[in-house]
């Protein structure tokens, strides 16, 4: 027996089969998402004034990465069109870009992610707080780069107060505590690692879909050409919800 | 709803951004210390919002035929 409604769309409903299966896991997404947004804000509006950081991302690359997200949106309908247009090596050129473009936006979060694991707060024996990139770590001695220093309690590394220094080399005795700028640092850098890591998830797995769809499973495509396209249809369903979410999270994290 | 209908939601979205990113970074331009990159952004962003609407039109002619559920 066949199953019904797997190609076709059920006449009361409009839907076939994975078009309504994509809404609803799409819908428990968006509650996903919407939790950690709603915790973004509470833990804002909840933290004193003037302690929430801002102008610790760099907004140039930010802004790359959503340019690179849009461009892989309409890539991916394009794939689809392309499909329902029976041209099915546009849609493999298309595709190709759609991949290309979700690599790009992984290598440069991944890029980001590691100008944050190396950007180090050096709390020193003098009071003083030396805020910088790693250059060099021993068991004698820390070198930071593009370093500000300023006292314990006075400033913070995003108002861009205290002393520069292009390099400053600190001796292990001098150091009191050391800390990166990872998940761990503060509640800003914890929710910007839980929302961004989650998303670049969502973005590999997106990624791996389209890929299986684009390299093996592109053969259904002679043997059933209308489940395939449909296969596609929701493969950009769901990457259309992780590039929305992606709106919203850039201006959220990155300028406000 | 279809991806051509997600889509449009997407675009819009996108456009959205694009202009409202093109005045954040003007306006930080003009009071934060005239950086000129935020300018760039600025005219950039604002671009890329007007060449949004104009993929938009194009996308909407060409999938004429598609229904949006």
């Amino acid at each position: 027996m066949d199953i019904p409604y797997v190609v076709h769309p059920r006449p009361d409903t409009g839907l076939y089969n994975a078009k309504l299966g994509i809404w609803l896991f799409l819908a428990s997404e968006v509650m996903l998402f919407g939790a950690l947004f709603s915790s973004y804000i509470l833990l804002r509006i909840g933290a004193p004034a003037g302690t929430w950081p801002h102008g610790l991302l760099n907004i140039p690359i930010g802004t790359v990465n959503t340019l690179v997200l849009i461009t892989s949106s309409i890539t991916v309908v394009l794939a689809w069109a392309s499909l329902k247009l029976n041209q099915f090596d546009r849609f493999k050129k298309f595709q190709a870009a759609t991949l290309i473009l979700a690599l790009m936006f992984v290598g440069i979060k991944s890029f980001e992610y590691h100008d944050k694991f190396t950007h180090y707060e050096v709390v020193m024996m003098d009071g003083n707080v030396a805020d910088g990139h790693l250059v060099e770590k021993t068991d004698e001695h820390v070198t930071l780069k593009h370093v500000q220093v300023f006292p314990l309690g006075e400033g913070n590394a995003w108002d861009h107060q205290g002393e520069h220094k292009e390099e400053l080399r600190i001796e292990r005795s001098q150091i009191k505590k050391m800390e990166n700028y990872g998940p761990w640092h503060n509640t800003y850098l914890a929710i910007y690692f839980t929302l961004t890591a989650l998303h670049a998830l969502h973005v590999i797995g997106g990624a791996i879909v389209i890929g299986y769809l684009w390299g093996p499973g592109s053969k259904m495509w002679k043997t059933d050409p209308e489940r395939f396209t449909n296969r596609i249809e929701v493969s950009g369903l769901f990457w259309h919800f992780v590039d929305l979410v992606w709106i919203f999270l850039f201006p959220v994290l990155y300028l406000l | 709803m279809s991806l051509k209908a997600f889509h449009i939601v997407f675009i819009t979205a996108s456009t959205l951004l694009s202009f409202g990113f093109g005045v954040w970074a003007i306006r930080e331009y003009f009071m934060g210390g005239n950086e000129v990159v935020n300018l760039v952004m600025g005219g950039l962003s604002t671009g890329a919002g007007v060449l949004l609407i104009v993929y938009g039109r194009y996308f909407l002619k060409k999938l004429r035929s598609i229904g949006y559920l």
